[in-house]
């Protein structure tokens, strides 16, 4: 049981019962809460498997923007008070919850048969710094992966262009009030 | 080391519960966050497969293509995220309830 092997379980435990909370949790701030801290336990995951950039913008961009985003909804919604759920169909959510764990449970033994996928060796020392840096990151982006790099940039205007044009109220209101024209 | 296959359980498991939770909850943010579990589980596979995939003393561009992919997931998920609550908080002015079950206009 080495300690890279112990601090995994133990995060691994509090990911997994951050993910449960947010999704048996009543009150959606706490939801969004539980995810953010599942959020940050991932990029210490991120952290531990050489990727300090990705942590990085996990944090900052996920954790920090997104979650915030969802809270800012929530509050304007007044979402967080949520009625006992009552669905049309009483067998729904036992069958939901049944199909998920025959899910995980397929997933998890593709994942076991195959014998254990590589243990990664260890990094030798020039990697250590130089792997999952930010300026290998841009090495590929602003070479290999050039064209999908700008397509994802007009993916952000088409989106914040969408969310405007989705939210803005119409302009239809203002005309009753004109004096009409004798 | 931890082996690869442990994390990508984890994420197989984190996964899962992204899809309970977009199967059972009602309440049209919870869903939307499920769906953000879902994408973060699969950000996790893709940054231990590319650690796994870095042998050697070179840095293996395949290897980083590996967090490349990452960060393009990440960018489409704040943009589907904002594009998502644009629509949420559109579907609310008109009903006054997030409830997914109450948007059946379309039911035949």
């Amino acid at each position: 049981m080495t300690l890279d092997l112990i601090i995994f379980l133990v995060l691994a435990t509090i990911a997994i019962l951050a993910a449960l909370a947010m999704l048996l949790s009543s009150n959606a701030i706490y939801s969004v809460l539980f995810l953010i801290l599942n959020f940050a336990v991932v990029s210490v995951f991120y952290l531990m498997l050489n990727a300090p950039f990705i942590a990085m913008v996990q944090v900052t961009v996920y954790a920090g923007a997104i979650m915030v985003l969802f809270l800012f909804v929530i509050m304007l919604l007044g979402a967080d008070k949520l009625r006992q759920p009552q669905t049309d169909i009483p067998w729904q959510q036992p069958l939901a919850i049944l199909l998920g764990l025959v899910l995980l449970g397929v997933a998890a033994f593709a994942i076991v048969s195959r014998g254990s996928i590589t243990i990664p060796s260890p990094l030798s020392d020039q990697m250590i710094s130089a792997f999952g840096s930010p300026f290998e990151l841009g090495k590929l982006l602003f070479t290999t992966y050039l064209f999908p790099f700008e397509v994802t940039s007009f993916l952000l205007l088409v989106a914040m262009i969408g969310a405007i044009v989705l939210t803005k109220e119409e302009k239809t209101k203002l005309l009753p009030r004109r004096a009409p024209k004798n | 080391m931890v082996p690869t296959s442990y994390y990508i359980l984890l994420s197989a498991i984190l996964f899962t519960i992204g899809v309970v939770g977009v199967l059972v909850r009602r309440n049209a943010i919870i869903v939307f966050m499920s769906v953000e579990l879902m994408l973060n589980s699969a950000n996790l596979a893709f940054v231990a497969f590319a650690r796994a995939f870095q042998t050697g003393n070179a840095v293996n561009a395949a290897a980083m293509s590996g967090q490349v992919f990452v960060f393009f997931v990440l960018t489409v998920a704040a943009a589907e995220v904002a594009v998502g609550l644009a629509l949420i908080v559109a579907i609310f002015k008109n009903k006054h309830s997030i409830d997914v079950d109450q948007v059946h206009q379309l039911k035949g």
